[in-house]
């Protein structure tokens, strides 16, 4: 419980403005981007300094008092909801400082609340590169990503937040400060943290810094748009382009549904007959990147495209992938719940994926449009339903499960992105195994002894 | 039933609008008033879910969720970006009608807008006896804005640097306007706006001169009330609609084919709101405000699309000055290259585009009134971006802007004028 004199002790540590008691605030840090009951908690705390965050960590840990740590709340699998109306939240949006940008040895250093967009613009004045780019960058933040291990479209070729982060420090459950990594390209100090922390869903500390690579920009890129009748052409095509030794840095995916209701929406002439429309981008070397955009253009022809497009400028290509930009924009719009999943497969794997999905749709009476990584057989299927026809959404809660387990089968994963929060934690044991709950279990048993940090996340405590 | 589950009912009318809402937290990007806060419950995200569980009787507490409400410029950023574009203004409109309903309005803004504003005689004694007086409590601010401050009005006005009433404002120059179409040509009804008449009357001024050179006939009726949005925004449809009908009488579509505003905010509340209110009053005061609607037009947009007014090659010493998009001009009309053609058509001024150019400057109306520490926050960011720029000269097509950049710019000592584009240009003529 949160009592009086521990709200007067973090007024007194942060400043009335920092600590939120009204229930109008407390519900507004009851939800997130999952569609989930949202769980309103006790009381919410805002720190300014690392120092008053580890205070606040300790104190909160002292009085056993459970602790959800939130960057944007942009997760969609329920991470930032509280665990009980018990608990206090921990807000890092007053932890947004970027403390160093160092292009001689291409690393940054950076407190967590950090907005990835900010950050990605700051690092490309100083004329670097921080590739990861998950669709809420102009929102989210650091320690939200590295919690999440966030990808985004440049994945195939640059890879997801936990190929970028060198070191971190964070307070663990008690308060206590530890430090991980380094600003060096090489560090075998003790145990891997870092690797530790990525995707832990604020469940084994609470980040307070994190040190990220960056990498020379791209000194060129070009765009193709690629139409296909058959989803098995599109499939064989994207496993073309990985097998002319090309990696695109984006390879995107829209199946006929989205490319329908796209074009209901944008009148944009879209070709609506087609299965498939890959969105390709190769970047790099200038002369390397001629090469890779006319080898790609082969493999595409090849696999039977029935249309290809090469834009010839920016603006041009900013108008074909205008489809790609809108794809959830207009799917969002169809109805009034959006449920964005992020099955993965083998990329091998896709037409069969696409073939299941479209099977469940069907079956449960569901709309869906899918778009996603190709590259990387990150799928979004997303259902267009209303949470509030009971009927209907308990239709689209058995097609996830079935989804889920045809990912399985299809030897990929639950969740390539999203994480697993609550929204997917009965599904962990499925795709892993008993043991894997335990070691987790047992792990986070040994490092939060109270059980007080996002307790009910992932594999639970 | 008790009058909070009534409350919830009325809320309820909403609950298709609201669902729409994803909950990404996009609107965290683009939001002014969370970007000064930090807090959820200021972002749309917050507030829909505050009405939401109002609506669904979660939380007990009307008077906390109308406090959230009024924490917002109601400047449209945030739906403008929305993915799903969930119609988040109109439910912000409504909500406040509904819990103001409740709440009942404030006694100073019932008797503003109720009679004050609707009664444009008494509204007017009241500006000009303002307007003598203010000598008396004003001092100048030293500035390049020619702003004034009111130290002795410090409880009212708090530490505003604003520009001072007119000493005549514009209806008392020119009474009623009523010219002649010339032959083959476009007549015009002229909407000055409050500010255009009171504050800024150079500007209002500067429009019929803009009017007159391109031989556009103007109708100004004597006797024009408020547009109805300061009322509207703070709950008080009441109000509104009567500050409408006084507007609607004067105004019959058949005496003219546009009618002109130089204020974002006029020219949008004339088109969205009042079709959509008027059907409050009566069939005629609706198919009249449909009329009116469809024939009113932003004054930028008057000169570039109907005029054809171009841009010229900028002299070889032009002033540098910067474009402010106001948020009712670009977000709710989509209106932000005219006025950007209409300062380029003097070619004694060069176009230096700002960073974050259509972020909100923090003015957002009444919202200055009750939350001017935060609307000076959110200022200093425009101010930073605007010095930063390198301008002599800001330019924006709102007089609710134009204030807000005189008052932050003159806070922070800047050597940068505030102008309407509609005087850049009628200075070249
Ligand atoms: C429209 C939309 C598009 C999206 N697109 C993508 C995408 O392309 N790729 C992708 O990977 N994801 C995507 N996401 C999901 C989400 O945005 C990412 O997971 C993002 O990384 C979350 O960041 P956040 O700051 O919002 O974190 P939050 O939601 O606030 O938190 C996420 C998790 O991290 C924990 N956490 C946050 N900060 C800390 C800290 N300092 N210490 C310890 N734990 C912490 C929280 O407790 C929680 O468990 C998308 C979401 C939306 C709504
Ligand atoms: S951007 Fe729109 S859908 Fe997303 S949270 Fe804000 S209001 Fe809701
Ligand atoms: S209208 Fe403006 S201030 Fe209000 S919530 Fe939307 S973006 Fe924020």
């Amino acid at each position: 419980m949160v009592s009086q004199a521990l709200i007067k002790d973090f007024e007194a540590l942060l400043g009335k403005e920092n600590v939120l008691t009204s229930v109008a605030d407390l519900q507004s840090y009851s939800y997130d981007s999952a569609v989930l009951t949202p769980v309103t908690p006790a009381m919410v705390i805002r720190p300014g300094t690392t120092e008053h965050l580890g205070q606040c960590v300790k104190k909160l840990y002292d009085e056993g008092i459970p602790m959800t740590v939130r960057g944007a709340g942009t997760n969609l699998s329920g991470g930032t909801i509280p665990d009980s109306t018990d608990t206090v939240v921990i807000l890092t949006n007053g932890l947004n400082r970027i403390l160093e940008i160092n292009v001689n040895d291409l690393y940054a250093v950076v407190e967590p609340g950090v907005v990835t967009a900010d950050f990605a613009a700051a690092v490309a004045r100083k004329n670097l590169f921080y590739p990861p780019d998950p669709g809420s960058q102009a929102v989210s933040t650091i320690g939200g990503n590295i919690s999440e291990n966030a990808g985004g479209l440049r994945g195939l070729k640059y890879g997801v937040t936990k190929d970028y982060l060198m070191g971190i420090e964070f307070f663990d459950a008690t308060g206590e400060l530890v430090k991980s990594g380094s600003r060096t390209v090489k560090c075998v100090t003790g145990y891997n943290l870092p690797g530790m922390m990525v995707q832990a869903e604020g469940t084994l500390g609470v980040i307070s810094q994190a040190i990220l690579k960056l990498v020379p920009p791209p000194r060129a890129s070009r765009a193709l748009v690629a139409v296909f009748d058959e989803l098995q052409n599109a499939a064989e095509a994207v496993a073309g382009i990985i097998a002319a030794h090309v990696v695109p840095c984006t390879l995107e995916f829209l199946d006929n549904n989205t490319i329908v209701r796209v074009d209901d929406f944008t009148k944009a002439g879209l070709p609506r007959e087609a299965a498939a429309m890959l969105l390709i981008e190769v970047d790099g070397h200038p002369a390397q990147v001629e090469d890779d955009a006319a080898a790609v253009e082969r493999v595409l022809r090849a696999n039977k495209a029935s249309e290809v497009l090469v834009p010839r400028d920016a603006a041009e290509k900013f108008k074909l992938w205008e489809a790609r930009r809108m794809a959830l924009p207009v799917l969002a719009r169809c109805r009034p719940t959006t449920v964005l999943e992020d099955a993965t497969v083998p990329r091998s794997q896709i037409p069969a994926m696409m073939k299941a999905i479209n099977e469940i749709a069907r079956k449960y009476r569901l709309e869906m449009g899918t778009f996603g990584h190709a590259g990387d057989g990150n799928l979004h299927p997303t259902f267009l339903c209303d949470r509030r026809d009971h009927d209907e959404f308990q239709r689209v809660e058995e097609a996830i499960d079935e989804l889920f387990d045809t990912a399985i089968k299809l030897q990929g994963t639950l969740s390539g992105e999203h994480g697993i929060g609550t929204a997917k934690a009965k599904w962990m044991e499925k795709e892993t195994s008993r043991g894997t709950i335990l070691f987790s279990q047992r792990l986070r048993r040994a490092l939060d002894p109270k059980g007080l940090l996002n307790a009910t996340k992932l594999v639970g405590i | 039933m008790n009058s909070l589950s009534q409350l919830a009912r009325r809320l309820m009318a909403l609950d298709d609008k609201i669902v729409a809402c994803m909950r990404c937290g996009l609107c965290q990007a683009v939001c002014p008033m969370f970007g000064a806060s930090g807090y959820e419950a200021d972002v749309a995200r917050g507030k829909l879910a505050l009405i939401n569980n109002l609506a669904h009787e979660m939380i007990q507490d009307p008077e906390a969720v109308a406090d959230k409400l009024g924490r917002c410029l109601l400047c449209g950023s945030c739906q403008a970006s929305c993915p799903p574009g969930v119609h988040i203004m109109d439910i912000f409109v409504e909500a406040r009608e509904v819990v103001n309903a409740y709440l009942g309005l404030h006694p100073v803004k019932k008797m503003v807008f109720r009679t004050l504003l609707p009664k444009p005689g008494l509204f007017n004694f009241a500006m000009r006896v303002g307007a003598t007086m203010q000598g008396c409590v004003f001092r100048k601010s030293k500035d390049a804005q020619g702003t004034v401050c009111a130290p002795m009005l410090d409880f009212m006005l708090g530490d505003r640097h604003m520009r001072p009433l007119a000493k005549k404002p514009l209806h008392a120059r020119y009474g009623s306007i009523s010219e002649a179409r010339r032959p083959g040509g476009l007549r015009v009804a002229f909407y000055p706006g409050c500010m255009g008449d009171k504050m800024y009357v150079d500007m209002a001024e500067a429009c019929l001169k803009v009017l007159r050179h391109h031989e556009v006939a103007v109708f100004m009726p004597a006797g024009l009330a408020c547009c109805g949005i300061p009322a509207l925004s703070s709950g008080d449809a009441d109000g509104m609609l009567r500050q409408m009908q006084v507007n609607l009488d004067l105004l019959n579509p058949v005496a003219f084919d546009y009618l002109v505003t130089p204020c974002g905010s006029c020219t949008a509340t004339i088109k969205e709101y009042w079709p959509r209110y008027a059907s409050r009053l009566d069939e005629a005061a609706a198919e009249r405000a449909a009329r009116v609607a469809a024939k009113t037009m932003d004054i930028n947009a008057f000169l570039v699309d109907v005029l054809k007014v171009q841009a010229v090659e900028p002299a070889a010493n032009a002033t540098k000055v910067t474009f402010h998009d106001s948020c009712h001009l670009k977000k709710s009309l989509g209106i932000s290259s005219q006025p950007r053609t209409l300062i380029g058509a003097n070619s004694a001024y060069t176009l230096q585009e700002m960073a974050e150019a259509d972020r909100c400057c923090g003015c957002g109306g009444s919202f200055n009134l009750f939350h001017y520490d935060y609307s000076r926050k959110i200022g200093q960011r425009k101010r930073d971006n605007v010095a930063a720029s390198g301008a002599e000269v800001v330019a924006t097509g709102c007089p609710a802007c134009m204030m807000q950049l005189e008052d932050v710019l003159s806070h922070n000592q800047d050597n940068v004028r505030v102008k309407h584009p509609i005087e850049i240009y009628a200075e070249s003529l």
